[in-house]
């Protein structure tokens, strides 16, 4: 019986289950190592060859460099892990998130001041809501972190 | 005899503590978040407990994809502030209560609870920053938290994570467990995180006050009914993060008015709700026993 996956319609959204996890493990094992001050400043001198010291696809590695955390979560990252790539980079949580709408900072920032993301239509894929596939990306802004 | 007196919910953002530890409290933007918490440092001060049962989750920090326990409890005498990719944050190391602790896990586990027991490990923001808001600044050094604490670790990172059922019973079975404690110890339950947030993809930034604020209702008031609601209410409803919310449950499962002998129903002490701090709906209860 494959696992029930109950959570594949919400829109904008990926369940870090056991599939991503898997897809992710060593992606998100790299991001651990950023815990540690002295791994930071060796990736942050020189990112491709401290990422080819991991068993990551190349697409992993890609997305790292290219700080672009929706391509991270679909390859198998979580934000939690991610968050220590976004720190790396001295970015707060706020930049983090707002890096994967398409908004600029500041459109995000306005956004959570005025109330944040409305769930109105952003509760199902094929309702018309700020978040769903058709009304990517959703300001000025552009993907990645850098 | 140990005794619960008191159950303490909040959301655990990390820019809360990031605005403490670089002094920017006073700022209108932070203001409006730390107004919500003046009554409960005087509070703190005024009902100092012994130990605080710190229900939490830990952000991929102590956890890593290695090993991914649902529930972990912290028998430790000493935890030290981790180093989530920021640096440490500026407070001070958090002092355990090990003899409490291991009796809860003996309690807890004969109850059917599988508790991970674990002896060794750094705690993130997820449980100091709870500790900041309700105790002020303290220096990293010199400073001290004013009691000890017993870090609780649910696990809401990797899915599946454990049902509010699930949490709801196992604050009853905490509450049984820390009664049964010979010592006369003051021992306070929190349940930290949430409320609605959602940190990835094109739906980061989701906030539902409307959903938020019935949470906090049916906490208060029929927190039964609702650890029943299923996990995807919680993904559609309150964003993929606002899912720890279900670490509330814990904290309320283990209130008088739960118990198998029923005890009144708590007192509310304080309330609090806003949007935003970053990305996160902020709530905040006092429930006295």
């Amino acid at each position: 019986m494959p696992l029930e996956k109950p959570y594949l319609d919400v829109p904008g959204t990926t369940i870090f289950d056991a599939e991503q996890s898997r897809k992710g493990y060593w992606l998100n094992q790299f991001c651990m190592s950023l815990m540690k001050a002295e791994n930071r400043e060796r990736f942050k001198a020189d990112q491709r060859a401290y990422l080819d010291e991991w068993p990551m696809s190349e697409a992993q590695k890609e997305a790292v460099l290219a700080a672009d955390l929706n391509r991270c979560i679909a390859l198998g990252g979580n934000i939690y892990f991610l968050a220590k790539l976004g720190a790396t980079h001295g970015k707060s949580f706020q930049q983090m998130a707002g890096s994967m709408t398409g908004r600029t900072e500041e459109e995000y920032r306005d956004m959570m001041i005025a109330g944040g993301r409305s769930a109105e239509g952003n509760r199902r894929l094929g309702e018309d809501g700020d978040a769903q596939p058709h009304r990517q990306p959703q300001g000025n802004g552009r993907y990645g972190l850098l | 005899m140990a005794r619960i007196t008191a159950s303490v919910y909040t959301s655990h953002v990390p820019a809360i503590g990031a605005a403490m530890d670089l002094g920017k409290t006073a700022e209108p933007y932070w203001q409006k978040v730390f107004s919500g918490y003046g009554y409960s440092r005087q509070w703190m001060k005024d009902n100092q407990p012994d130990v605080v049962f710190l229900v939490y989750n830990d952000h991929a920090t102590a956890f890593s994809l290695e090993m991914i326990p649902t529930f972990a409890i912290g028998t430790a005498a000493r935890y030290a502030v981790a180093d989530e990719g920021w640096g440490p944050r500026p407070v001070p190391a958090v002092q355990g209560a090990p003899e409490l602790a291991s009796h809860i896990a003996q309690s807890v586990i004969q109850q059917d609870f599988d508790l991970t027991i674990v002896n060794k490990m750094d705690v993130d923001h997820g449980l100091t920053v709870p500790l900041s808001l309700m105790c002020g600044e303290q220096h990293p050094q010199t400073g001290a938290w004013p009691f000890k604490v017993i870090p609780f670790a649910v696990n809401v990172v990797q899915y599946p994570v454990p049902s509010g059922r699930r949490c709801f019973q196992l604050g009853q079975a905490i509450r049984r467990a820390i009664e049964s404690f010979d010592e006369d110890l003051n021992v306070q339950i929190w349940g930290t995180g949430g409320m609605s947030h959602q940190l990835q993809g094109a739906r980061a930034g989701l906030i539902n006050r409307d959903w938020d604020n019935r949470f906090l209702d049916r906490l208060i008031d029929d927190p039964r009914s609702l650890s029943e609601v299923p996990h995807i209410d919680y993904v559609r409803e309150a964003g993929s993060e606002g899912i720890e919310l279900v670490m509330w449950l814990i904290a309320r499962g283990a209130m008088a008015d739960m118990a198998d002998r029923p005890g009144a129903k708590p007192v509310v002490k304080h309330r609090f709700y806003h949007v935003p701090a970053s990305n996160t709906a902020v709530g905040h209860l006092i429930l006295e026993n």
